[in-house]
């Protein structure tokens, strides 16, 4: 075992040498864990909780108080404190976008395998479906979908519906990338030995096809969250949040219709859209060099660029 | 014949389905026996049935491709009357096979010795401790270090990947070996040297021997019998003496001119003028009528039956004499 444990360390510390140059990599990893750090001691970072109202010395309210009066990001129209809203509500934000984007993942990944692996009519109906949810426009019907199961009445928060719908309606690209990258590797003479020596299905995709699909999975794994966050706040700025649990889609949204703009209050509106932005920058950013990085293919041929290519010049072939 | 044979392939005939629709009758009446400790020689052009063959045995044939008739005897299970689920136990246990192409065979993100032990633990043949040990000494058997357990097909070299291979199709001590075109892609020292170890391992071991190759040389070098195919039927079938100095079939006389004799070198080779036939439009007389040089009128509308011309030897050629062939 401690030598798994050493091959693992070594390949980690491999890893990261070849991370390490990437600029743009380093720049998106510190993006996601800033943001990862400041939902999870969110308590250490401001002394207020999201509920708390900002009071002056004669025991009013501060609404609208701009970053000047009340440091560090003002208040709110209610008076509560903009950074503690802010970095209680990246918690919200990462569950929903982390829980959704991993279920969209798994759902994608097994059904891409399931499609490719079997073929015929599994391939045919997973293939189907994935078109029809293709086509249908997806805001559209998560609002529908959201806005239908909160009026059942079920006893299920209104966060897990989000995260479920998101979930469960997103994994489409997955598993056509995944459906197409497993018909290649079925049809690789090792599956074949590996079923002539009486292998199952099961110990074929477990041991035979996930491993060559693991690089793919994770990195659009990191590519699935910044869209699912992206779509957990496009939802909750339409008012399909949690009110009591706000995240900065609905921080949004009360700055919208608590006429934040019109007041002139930028720090109510900037701060989560920023937050936003630096998540979803983040993963993207990630996603494309882990993509870059794990894709011998998407890296150059050696003779690509001007240092591989003189070794043909006129003067040697006396053109 | 007084030994019981292993293995007795009665009338094997097997179909493919092409993109555009057609149906490809890739082996048709196909029928050979293996018996215990001996090998086997499958011989042919390209797009000859010989692989094909050996993927109907293990039942292991394309989605596209189907069994239609035959039956395969091993001892006395017809493997193609098991289930799915039945044949999996024979695969490997009863029958092993070494793949054509030995770097596309292994996994190239697997340790070599996880995937030679994989199949010893699929089959629940031992625990892992004893499963490691077999491991090290199947690669010690074939020749590798034991020590070079743990490293990736991509740190073999080509000749290490197919010992590696053979290792592997030893791990679950079958009675059967099949090899496909074992020696392709080697260079011809190391072919050599590969050829020595099938024939060493089969004498340690008592193997029976199914070889596939184009190889007439590896042919006569290793087998005891050859069946002959041409287009998706047999040709000729006997032992390597008779094949060898007493031909019958056209095709097979040409194929033996047609290879390099190191006693009589001569200036130029004979060739076979044409190519094999296209298996989804097949000539209705005898499959290398076109080709054929000594051909008569007949040839181009009768399929000639397989004959018995000699206890043993079998030829498919209207032009010779005997029984028609009768196997139990």
């Amino acid at each position: 075992m401690s030598d798994h444990w050493k091959l693992f360390l070594r390949n980690l510390s491999e890893f990261w040498k070849a991370f390490r140059r990437n600029k743009l990599g380093l720049v998106g990893g510190f993006l996601i864990l800033t943001a990862l750090l400041a939902a999870i001691f969110a308590p250490a970072l401001t002394p207020h909780s999201a509920v708390d109202i900002m009071r002056d010395s004669n025991g009013r309210a501060l609404t609208f108080a701009s970053p000047a009066t009340h440091s560090p990001l003002g208040t709110d129209d209610a008076g509560h404190d903009i950074w503690a809203l802010l970095i209680y509500g990246a918690r919200i934000s990462l569950m929903v976008g982390f829980l959704a984007g991993f279920i969209s993942m798994f759902v994608g990944s097994s059904l891409g395998i399931i499609a490719g692996y079997f073929g015929g009519a599994v391939d045919t109906l997973v293939m189907r479906v994935t078109d029809i949810l293709m086509v249908i426009p997806d805001l559209p019907l998560m609002l529908v979908l959201v806005a239908t199961i909160r009026q059942m009445d079920l006893k299920v928060s209104p966060l897990s519906v989000l995260i479920l719908v998101i979930g469960l309606l997103y994994w489409t690209s997955a598993a056509r990338l995944i459906r197409s990258q497993t018909l290649t590797i079925k049809e690789r003479q090792f599956v074949a030995r590996a079923r002539a020596i009486g292998a199952g299905h099961w110990h074929i995709i477990r041991k035979h096809i996930l491993p060559q699909l693991m690089p793919l999975i994770v990195t659009n794994t990191v590519l699935i969250l910044s869209t699912a966050i992206l779509i957990e706040s496009g939802l909750a700025f339409l008012g399909l949040g949690d009110p009591t649990q706000p995240s900065w889609g609905t921080m949004l949204n009360f700055a919208f219709s608590r006429s934040a703009i019109s007041n002139g209050a930028w720090w109510f509106y900037l701060p989560p859209g920023i937050a936003i932005l630096w998540v979803s920058l983040g993963c993207i950013l990630l996603g494309n060099v882990l993509e870059e990085m794990m894709n011998p293919r998407l890296t150059a041929h050696y003779l690509e660029g001007d240092k591989g290519m003189i070794a043909i010049t006129d003067k040697e072939t006396g053109l | 014949m007084n030994e019981k044979p292993l293995l007795r392939v009665r009338g094997l005939t097997t179909e493919f389905v092409t993109s555009e629709g057609a149906v490809a009758r890739a082996l048709e009446d196909v029928s050979f026996d293996v018996l215990p400790g001996k090998t086997v020689g499958l011989v042919g052009e390209s797009g000859s049935g010989k692989t094909t063959t050996l993927m109907a045995l293990m039942r292991l044939l394309p989605a596209s491709g189907r069994i239609t008739k035959g039956k395969v005897w091993f001892n006395d299970t017809n493997l193609l009357a098991l289930s799915e689920r039945e044949m999996r136990d024979y695969r490997w246990k009863s029958m092993a096979i070494v793949f054509q192409g030995a770097m596309n065979a292994l996994n190239p993100v697997m340790k070599v010795g996880d995937q030679i032990r994989e199949a010893i633990l699929l089959h629940d043949l031992m625990d892992r401790g004893a499963a490691e040990k077999r491991v090290r000494d199947l690669l010690e058997m074939v020749g590798i270090a034991p020590a070079r357990r743990d490293q990736y097909p991509h740190q073999y070299s080509g000749g290490m990947r197919q010992r590696a291979m053979i290792a592997m199709a030893l791990a679950c001590a079958p009675d059967i070996l099949f090899a496909d075109e074992p020696t392709t892609a080697l260079d011809v020292m190391i072919q050599a040297q590969i050829l020595q170890l099938l024939k060493e391992i089969q004498r340690a071991l008592g193997l029976a021997v199914v070889i596939v190759t184009h190889d007439l040389g590896v042919v006569a070098e290793v087998c005891d019998e050859v069946v002959v195919l041409y287009g998706g039927k047999v040709a000729e079938y006997g032992s390597v003496d008779r094949i060898y100095n007493h031909a019958q079939h056209p095709y097979t006389q040409r194929l033996l001119e047609s290879f390099p004799d190191i006693n009589n070198p001569s200036e130029t080779l004979a060739s076979i003028p044409g190519t094999p036939p296209r298996l989804t439009q097949l000539p209705p007389g005898c499959r290398f009528e076109p080709r054929c040089h000594v051909k008569i009128n007949r040839c181009a509308e009768v399929s000639p039956p397989l004959l018995e011309v000699e206890p043993g030897h079998y030829v498919a050629c209207i032009l010779r004499e005997g029984k028609e062939a009768n196997f139990q």
